[in-house]
């Protein structure tokens, strides 16, 4: 059975913060800053923003895209986040409450560090694959935090995507998948701890770099594809410079991953950033393009896939807001004191 | 249905933040004053205005408390509510259970002890005046809610934040001769503008406070009240009416209109045979300056949208055609929730009998009280002559 | 908020479902029992369009308690296409969309919590269109 992504949607908060303006508080040298990590801005959930409001406006962009699909036929639904709002209670039945789809439907919420978007669309699309269900929406959301004063502070941003995937009016193939871990404690957050911890330059060449590298030579073997055969590449994005750097190792050229190239000015959106790469691809594929996505989670693992966009894009792309547009209309530029309230960083009195 | 007349008032005190006396105390004062004005020795049921004994002090069953404290078992007693209209509501069912013959002499009353709450949990308890799953739950406050209706009227009939505060200078100046009023001093337009806003573009000084403080009436039917009234000509109350409207502000059927006072008002007016132009001063419910404005224009006393200007024109001045809160009204005097609407008919009675002092209407002899509850889901209107 | 009063009122604040009055046409939101204009007591579920216009708006500087964070926020009285009226917060608004008259959308929005522990309470807020 052939399987695909039927329709996809993102949601991007409207507030942004400079790394000028982090780095101001904090005496760091700003333009050091955007250079090592080739980021300039990041977007900012307001107060009444979280992962749970983020995922819905994704969802219903992607159900905007895919109007033959009626909520109640979806299956299952799986939202990837590192920062769900409850610690008990899945943000996916408020979701799932939100576009009509109860009550016979899967829910689960996925958590692997970054690549927990990527894992529920993996899991979605296995259940359609299986013939189990219909429909299965896998959802890539974040509003992660980034300890104040350290470098995670530039980049940890918010942002979701969306995918329902179907057998049936799919807008690209889902044809080869691949997932890849081990146990690498690059980057973790303990329970009941507000901030991650993480080590340093080991997060790149032992973590992220392996895992992208491992997923992503499997995924092209398993295929027999080269970097070459493919219109765009998507990579986990925690500052500009990796997902460049990768895509280079792999024979990757930066043209292919630009499109999807999203942090300059998104920051790092966690969950939601592979997924929104390749949201930010589909807004402007062609018929017949591939595309090879990769995330990366820390702890570590990647999931990969090959997409072959369909004819069907065409008619979908302007169903809803597309995320470049979303990610560049007129933002609202946040100082350092307003940009620690939305993101709860002041102590305040106890209740 | 008997006629049914006012043969004694009576407030307590001081209104304003009374930190050493409890509601009971408070109420008692009043009450007593109320009875000893009248000069009657028992009363045959009592009516008390409350609109939360419950979020406030933590206590219900206000009618049976009061009854108690006040000596007066075993009259029946029952607390009345309806919002910030508890007190007009409650000499509502006072005046029907006398003009009904059930009863001879009734107690009408109102009381609220504010102060014991936090300023957010009193302002938590106001909101429940509103629709509480469909405004409140956003987010919107009480003077949030008064703000959305003076951003309609100022955009549909140019009323400025000037006006607004007019009405509060008006109020200001006439409560700084009242001993009982909570802010009895002057200010002035400047004074409102700078005060800090609350929901724009109303500012502190536009919204009525938080006050402690009760008040109290004797109704008796009209053919005896000649002969039981002791200090003071007695009152006869032409018109008691009431009128609803949607809870919600936003399902009102004219944003720039308060409907449940228009309906009040003409069904007074009618009860009464009166015209507004033969009514010589007027309690309403100001709690804050667009309520004002907006009821002058729900009773017929400017056209719509034209009452800003009036009041600008000094129209509701003591010595103006419409004198309106002689009083200081709520947002000078106090506003103690359920016993605002039964302090108005005290300030109207004492000007019908003359006993204003330095706030006398001359030749008052008809009045006027219009009091309401949440955005304007409740209005009573009462019509007083003397007699 | 006690957990049950907030679940009930799911569909509304969620999916915006109202009630269309089987005799005359009147919209509720939220949903009624009885029609107000009509006294009919059928009704036709349907979910409302998510467009309206504001036609009053104030900013709230003092909040309630919960929404202590918050301030100063822009509350507003929408239209909604549909017909019925909703009181909502109005979110991420330039100084000149803050307008009589502005075309707005409702998003899906957390209104407050119970403080630490206690549960989110999510609904509609509007944002300009």
């Amino acid at each position: 059975m052939t399987v695909g992504i039927v329709g996809y949607g993102a949601c991007l908060p409207r507030h942004r913060i400079k790394v000028e303006e982090i780095a101001k508080v904090w005496g760091a040298d700003a333009p050091s800053c955007k250079k090592g990590l080739e980021l300039r801005e990041k977007s900012v959930p307001a107060l009444d923003q979280d992962v749970i409001t983020l995922a819905v406006e994704a969802a219903r962009n992607a159900l905007a895209r895919a109007p033959m699909v009626d909520p109640q036929d979806i299956g299952a639904i799986y939202i990837g986040s590192e920062s769900h709002p409850y610690a008990v209670k899945p943000s996916g039945t408020t979701l799932a409450e939100a576009i009509g789809a109860t009550p016979n439907c899967h829910v689960a919420d996925f958590e692997f560090a970054c690549k927990a978007g990527s894992e529920g669309m993996f899991v979605a699309h296995g259940l359609v694959k299986a013939g189990l269900i219909k429909y299965g929406m896998g959802i890539g959301a974040d509003t992660s935090q980034g300890a104040p004063g350290d470098a995670l502070e530039y980049s940890a941003s918010a942002g979701a995507a969306a995918f329902i995937f179907g057998a049936d009016n799919l807008i690209a193939t889902l044809d080869f998948t691949h997932s890849y871990m081990t146990d690498t404690p690059d980057f973790w957050r303990r329970e009941g701890m507000n901030y991650p911890q993480h080590g340093g330059r080991f997060t790149g060449e032992p973590a992220y770099f392996k895992h992208t590298i491992g997923a992503t030579e499997a995924i092209l073997k398993k295929s027999g594809m080269k970097p070459k055969d493919f219109a765009f590449a998507v990579f986990h994005q925690p500052n500009g410079k990796f997902p460049m750097r990768v895509g280079k190792m792999l024979g990757f050229a930066r043209e292919q991953i630009e499109v999807g190239w999203l942090v300059p000015t998104l920051g790092n959106t966690y969950s939601g950033a592979s997924p929104l790469g390749l949201s930010a691809v589909l807004d402007v594929a062609q018929p017949g393009d591939k595309i090879m996505m990769c995330s990366y989670g820390s702890g570590s693992g990647s999931d990969s896939f090959i997409y072959t966009v369909t004819e069907r894009i065409k008619d979908v792309q302007n169903l809803a807001p597309k995320t470049r547009w979303m990610l560049d209309n007129d933002p609202i530029y946040l100082e350092y004191g307003e940009y620690a309230k939305f993101r709860h960083k002041i102590l305040k009195a106890e209740e | 249905m008997r006629d049914v007349a006012i043969i004694g008032v009576g407030m307590n005190k001081k209104w304003g933040e009374l930190w050493e006396m409890s509601m009971r105390d408070i109420f008692v004062e009043a009450a007593l004053n109320a009875i000893d004005n009248a000069g009657v020795d028992h009363i045959d049921s009592m009516y008390v205005g409350c609109m939360s004994g419950g979020l406030f002090t933590g206590q219900e069953h206000v009618g049976a408390v009061m009854a108690d404290y006040l000596g007066q078992c075993p009259v029946p007693a029952t607390r009345v509510e309806s919002a910030c209209a508890s007190g007009g509501a409650a000499v509502r069912a006072g005046f029907m259970e006398v003009a009904s013959g059930m009863s001879d002499i009734v107690l009408v009353s109102g009381v609220e002890k504010m102060n014991d709450v936090s300023g957010d949990e009193a302002t938590y308890a106001l909101a429940t005046a509103s629709d509480q799953e469909w405004e409140a739950f956003s987010g919107v406050t009480f003077p949030g809610l008064y703000a959305m209706m003076a951003v309609a009227h100022m955009h549909k009939y140019g009323t400025t934040i000037e006006q607004l505060a007019a009405v509060a200078v008006k109020n200001h100046a006439n409560g700084a001769m009242n001993p009982r009023a909570q802010y009895p001093m002057k200010i002035t337009v400047d004074t409102v503008l700078n005060s800090v806003l609350v929901a724009d573009p109303l500012h502190i000084l536009d919204c009525s406070p938080i006050t402690d403080g009760a008040a109290a009436a004797i109704l008796c039917p009209a053919g005896r009240a000649k002969q039981l009234a002791k200090n003071g000509a007695p009152v006869k109350i032409l018109a008691s009416t009431q009128a609803s409207d949607t809870i919600a502000y936003h399902s009102r059927s004219d944003l720039t209109s308060i409907e449940s006072t228009v309906r009040a008002a003409a069904a007074a007016y009618k009860m009464a045979n009166k015209k507004p132009d033969q009514i010589d001063t007027f309690e309403v419910h100001d709690c804050f300056t667009i309520a004002e404005l907006m009821v002058m224009e729900a009773l017929g006393l400017s056209e719509k949208g034209k009452s800003g200007p009036a009041v600008q024109a000094g129209q509701t001045a003591i010595g103006g055609r419409t004198p309106i809160n002689t009083s200081g009204g709520l947002k000078s005097k106090g506003h103690p929730v359920g016993a605002t609407g039964v302090a108005q008919i005290v300030e109207v009675v004492e000007q019908l009998r003359g006993d204003s002092g330095p706030r006398q209407v001359k030749n008052a002899k008809v009045g006027l009280t219009q009091n309401m509850g949440g955005t304007g889901a409740s209005s009573v209107v009462h019509i007083l002559e003397v007699m | 908020m006690p957990t049950a009063r907030a679940w009930r009122e799911y569909p509304r604040r969620y999916r915006y479902e109202a009630a269309v009055c089987a005799k005359c046409g009147k919209w509720f939101f939220p949903p009624r029992l009885v029609c107000d204009a009509c006294g009919h007591r059928e009704f036709e579920p349907r979910a409302m369009k998510r467009t309206g216009t504001i036609l009053t708006h104030t900013v709230i500087r003092v909040p309630p308690a919960p929404f202590k964070d918050q301030a100063p926020f822009a509350v507003a009285v929408v239209e909604m296409d549909d017909g019925p009226r909703i009181t909502a917060q109005y979110v991420d608004w330039r100084a000149e969309q803050l307008k009589v008259g502005q075309k707005v959308r409702l998003e899906f929005r957390k209104i407050y919590t119970d403080g630490h522990a206690g549960t989110i309470q999510y609904g509609y807020k509007a944002v300009p269109a």
